[in-house]
């Protein structure tokens, strides 16, 4: 087996380019696929340990994340549509109906 | 080491495509790049001997999430934001923090790796029923949170269909 510090390497280079994505960039739908690479890059920790310890219990834990992921994608893209249909446009930074 | 090559095979294209995933104007393009390194991730897991996860990664990761992520981009209308900046003003803030956040995790692994974990590695036979080893899991020991994951989903569909409606 690859020794665990690559996994955790490249978990955190996968990791750390999702937050580059989520806090840079303004286009709604890009934020919602970074936050995707950052919940893949906890799977792939997970499951490395996984096979290190050799219980399958990472795994499963795997399989909830991406239950949640996709959860999330669900809502989070309806969300995009209904805003999307009001107010015509998919900005972070002009999602401001909260802030007077 | 042939380990080693298939490692770094995977880890490189899945890092290459999330960088690009990240800095395309196309929403289009970081859709496309998003599958590849979701696949790339699954390739991890098969070598990981993941199968069950592999498999799942595939059909629900690059075939459900990422065909919504491509209805949601055909159903709204972005030729407006093809031309507009693309990062918003204190990108090199977020930028020079994520950079500082990822070397101290860096640094952490860099000295803690070789006492994470002293035992050996365990033999690749310990996962080896792999589906079945899983489902024993899920429907046994997490048969709880398997049902609480299963309402999680009913609320994230009719939300979903709520949220998507024409009128609210």
């Amino acid at each position: 087996m690859v020794p665990i510090g690559h996994y955790l390497f490249l978990s955190l280079a996968l990791f750390s380019i999702g937050i580059v994505g989520v806090v840079t960039r303004r286009n709604v739908i890009i934020i919602l696929m970074s936050i995707e690479l950052i919940l893949n890059a906890v799977n792939i920790n997970l499951v490395a340990f996984s096979r290190l310890v050799g219980s399958v219990e990472g795994q499963i834990f795997a399989i909830f994340i991406i239950t949640d992921a996709a959860a999330e994608a669900a809502v989070g893209l309806g969300i995009i549509i209904a805003f999307f249909r009001n107010r015509e446009t998919v900005l972070a930074d002009e999602m401001d109906i909260l802030k007077w | 080491m042939l380990d080693l090559v298939i490692f770094y095979f995977f880890a490189a294209l899945a890092v290459v495509s999330a960088v690009l995933v990240v800095t395309r104007r196309n929403v289009v393009h970081s859709a496309i790049f998003l599958a590849t390194a979701l696949l790339a991730t699954a390739g991890i897991f098969l070598s990981l001997r993941a199968e069950f996860l592999f498999i799942v990664q595939i059909i629900l990761y690059t075939g459900g999430i990422l065909v919504l992520y491509v209805f949601v981009i055909m159903l709204v209308n972005l030729d407006v934001a093809l031309h507009q900046v693309q990062f918003n003003r204190r990108w090199y803030v977020a930028l020079l923090l994520t950079v500082l956040l990822g070397a101290q995790a860096f640094a952490a692994i860099l000295v803690s790796r070789q006492s994470l974990y002293t035992l050996p590695p365990a033999p690749a036979q310990a996962l080896e029923p792999n589906t079945e080893l899983v489902a024993w899991g899920l429907f046994h020991t997490y048969v709880l949170p398997f049902e609480i994951a299963s309402v999680l989903l009913l609320v994230a569909m009719i939300g979903g269909v709520v949220m998507a409606k024409k009128r609210i």
